[in-house]
């Protein structure tokens, strides 16, 4: 395995950590963190976390593990105008193969917002960005990718609320892959009793851009604090991705995060909500469409480490083709932590005899009086439903759009933000469409 | 063959010595009907006679085998064609039991369904679309509110019927079969449930409602009524057939039918 890596390296012309200027304790942590990547092992077949994961290609020899060439202004500019997300928002920033190309919402500074690319932010307040930065492990199997995310690290947004500071319209970022490798980070730290809302894009400039995408996001929430986060996956179909994405939670606090993949070849993403504080929720959500030879994994972890608190965790995955999913997720229960909640559901809709969903659940509980439940269910379209649509003359790809969505449609809900929902199911059909195109 | 077959009227639901089986069973047994635009026709019948799988086979559904016979929409067979392109080219079936589809709201699914319909590359009209599904909702007593409900998701039994004929009045279809919209209507229900088929008929549509109850028929008067047992229509008359039915039960019939057995043997 580790002969992969040295041809990925032969490809490079100059592989070890990025080297585009940064504060010196980015630089340091950036070779540090190489050295790790490259210290690692690969992941193998005998890995309980790669559990029925793909293994072969996952990092091929040819992949560029540095970003790719800064863009013409024409095609900046051009990316710009194709970064459309919800109509209003507090601010935006556009990103394309790691290069800043855009932003706005600098006004939010008035609030005591700080809202700036993460490099700019490690600048400008380095002890903020230093005392959260990758504080969260990745502890569910990609460490090495985490290594190899803040070994190149130098793209993405920070976002800092102040203490009772709401933020009403949503932010967002938008992440563009053209070509090599990208490596987008989010960082947001909520102060007490502040709220805020993220939606961050991913997209490759073709729709069958290849590529390697591999981003971490942390939310980090004081006590009472309420942070929605909502990435939406469309890298291009040839594209690896990885997503390591962590939550910590103090008291009350409240997070609501919402994963929609539909792009990508191969996407591995890694998901740990830690409830540190008595009384914080957090809702952990995701939707993907796979289909082709999609192949979607998906890792999580709930850590109630204080009392009362909750977890609720809804993954569904709707399969055509030969897609594969796999989802493994385990909630824990720290002694003590009692009166916990914890719930885990994943659902898989089979539109192919051909698709493979894979599902492990798992339950580890040290506390008492705790209410956790967890189930998987792999079901195939409804043959009633599917008999009632058609029988109103709506054609069958159609009819099984609307299914699907109706399926992924309780995940939506569940954010209980329409004004952002109305967007992501605009995504889910466009996927459908692009499909129903492509076959005509 | 295709000039054989045009003897068969070119504004009519047609069916045509109909046999099918579901699995091994043989449920339709050489059933001919036919319902000319402008018409309404009720078929009573006792329970297991195979009223609702005529309704399903003319929709095309996919669990019935049909072994012999044909359909005729207007004088083009339909029985090779999906169910879904049955629709369009104007059957229509109001649901027994309607299917509740989670997470699409009704306005989706009648817009999706309207949708379908258009020409390809057309397409519908929203405010358009909204304003005549607020007309047709209206003369069904339903509240706007069931526009941004999932269909038929923990509606009533008699909010699920109206929502059937919402849909029928929607689409426009040429040939409609109603099966037991009756059942499990309240009296009040009925009426408004009647009022939105009756409120449809006209010259460009023909009606088969399938019941086994004539109460139905004192509120969808229907021009002829047929009455079907194991698989095949055994008699027509006119609407006073239903009455005669509910009077005397369907016993008479079948005993007539022995003794014309009897006789013929």
């Amino acid at each position: 395995m580790s002969a992969t890596i040295l041809e990925e390296k032969a490809c490079c012309t100059s592989a070890g950590p990025c080297s585009s200027e940064a504060p010196d304790w980015i630089a340091s942590a950036r070779a540090e963190a190489w050295r790790l990547y490259d210290s690692l092992p690969n992941p193998a077949r005998t890995d309980e976390a790669w559990r029925f994961a793909t293994l072969s290609g996952l990092l091929s020899p040819q992949e560029c593990l540095h970003a790719g060439p800064a863009l013409s202004k024409e095609s900046g500019e051009e990316l710009v105008r194709r970064s459309r997300g919800v109509e209003r928002v507090a601010g935006r920033m556009v990103f394309g193969n790691d290069r800043l190309l855009a932003r706005s919402g600098q006004e939010l500074a008035r609030l005591g917002v700080i809202w700036l690319p993460l490099l700019e932010a490690a600048r400008q307040h380095p002890d903020l960005v230093q005392s959260h930065l990758l504080k969260t492990p990745a502890a569910l199997g990609s460490a090495k990718f985490a290594a190899l995310h803040l070994s190149q690290l130098k793209a993405g947004t920070f976002l800092y609320v102040p203490r009772g500071v709401e933020v009403d319209l949503p932010l967002e970022t938008h992440h563009w892959l053209e070509s090599g490798a990208c490596f987008p980070h989010t960082l947001v730290v909520a102060e007490e009793g502040s709220r805020v809302t993220l939606m961050d894009y991913f997209q490759s400039v073709d729709r069958n851009g290849k590529g390697l995408a591999c981003g971490v996001n942390d939310l980090v929430l004081a006590p009472g604090a309420s942070v929605t986060h909502v990435s939406v996956q469309e890298w291009g179909r040839n594209v690896t991705g990885f997503h390591i994405g962590s939550a910590a939670l103090s008291r009350g606090a409240r997070s609501a995060s919402l994963q929609v993949h539909l792009g990508g070849r191969r996407m591995r993403s890694e998901s740990i909500s830690r409830l540190c504080g008595e009384g914080a929720r957090s809702d952990m959500l995701s939707v993907s469409v796979a289909d082709g030879t999609q192949e979607y994994d998906q890792r999580t972890l709930q850590v109630h480490e204080a009392r009362n608190t909750s977890s609720d965790l809804l993954y569904k995955n709707s399969l055509d083709d030969t897609a594969r999913t796999v989802f493994a997720g385990l909630i824990r229960v720290e002694p003590g932590a009692h009166q916990t909640d914890a719930y885990q559901k994943v659902r898989n809709l089979l539109l192919s005899g051909e698709a493979e969903a894979n599902s492990a659940p798992g339950l580890e509980i040290e506390a008492d009086d705790v209410r956790c439940s967890h189930g998987a269910t792999t079901g195939e379209v409804d043959a009633a439903e599917l008999f009632y649509l058609l029988s109103r003359g709506i054609p069958r790809q159609e009819a099984y759009k609307l299914i699907v969505h109706g399926f992924l449609e309780e995940v939506l809900e569940r954010l209980a933000r329409p004004d952002l929902t109305a967007r992501l199911s605009e995504r889910v059909y466009a996927k459908f469409d692009a499909k129903a195109g492509s076959a005509r | 063959m295709r000039l054989a077959k045009t003897h068969h009227t070119m504004s009519s639901l047609s069916i045509r010595n109909l046999h099918v089986r579901i699995g091994e069973k043989e449920i339709l047994k050489g059933l001919t009907l036919e319902i000319p635009k402008g018409e309404v026709h009720a078929i009573m019948g006792p329970n297991g006679s195979g009223k609702s799988t005529l309704s399903k086979v003319i929709a095309g559904h996919p669990d019935y085998t049909v072994t012999a016979g044909e359909v005729f929409l207007d004088g083009e067979d339909i029985l090779g064609l999906e169910p879904d392109v049955r629709a369009r080219k104007g059957i229509f079936l109001a649901f027994q039991y309607p299917i509740e589809i989670p997470g699409v709201t009704n306005a989706n699914f009648l817009r999706a369904a309207v949708q379908a319909r258009l020409p390809e590359g057309e397409e519908l009209e929203a405010t358009e679309f909204y304003a005549r599904m607020y007309e047709k909702m209206d003369l069904l007593e339903m509240p706007r509110a069931f526009t941004g409900r999932a269909v038929n998701e923990g509606f009533s039994g008699g909010e699920k019927k109206r929502n059937e004929i919402l849909q029928m009045a929607m689409l426009e279809p040429k040939y409609a079969v109603l099966d037991e919209t009756d059942s499990g209507l309240d009296i009040d229900a009925l009426k408004v449930v009647a009022h939105g088929v009756n409120s449809l008929r006209g010259p460009d549509l023909g009606i088969l409602i399938i019941t086994h109850y004539q109460r139905l028929l004192d509120y969808i008067v229907p021009d002829y009524v047929h009455v079907m047992m194991d698989g095949r229509i055994v008699q027509s008359g006119p609407k006073e057939l239903a009455l005669e039915l509910e009077a005397r039960g369907y016993d008479f019939i079948k005993e007539g039918l022995e003794r014309a057995e009897a006789v013929a043997g």
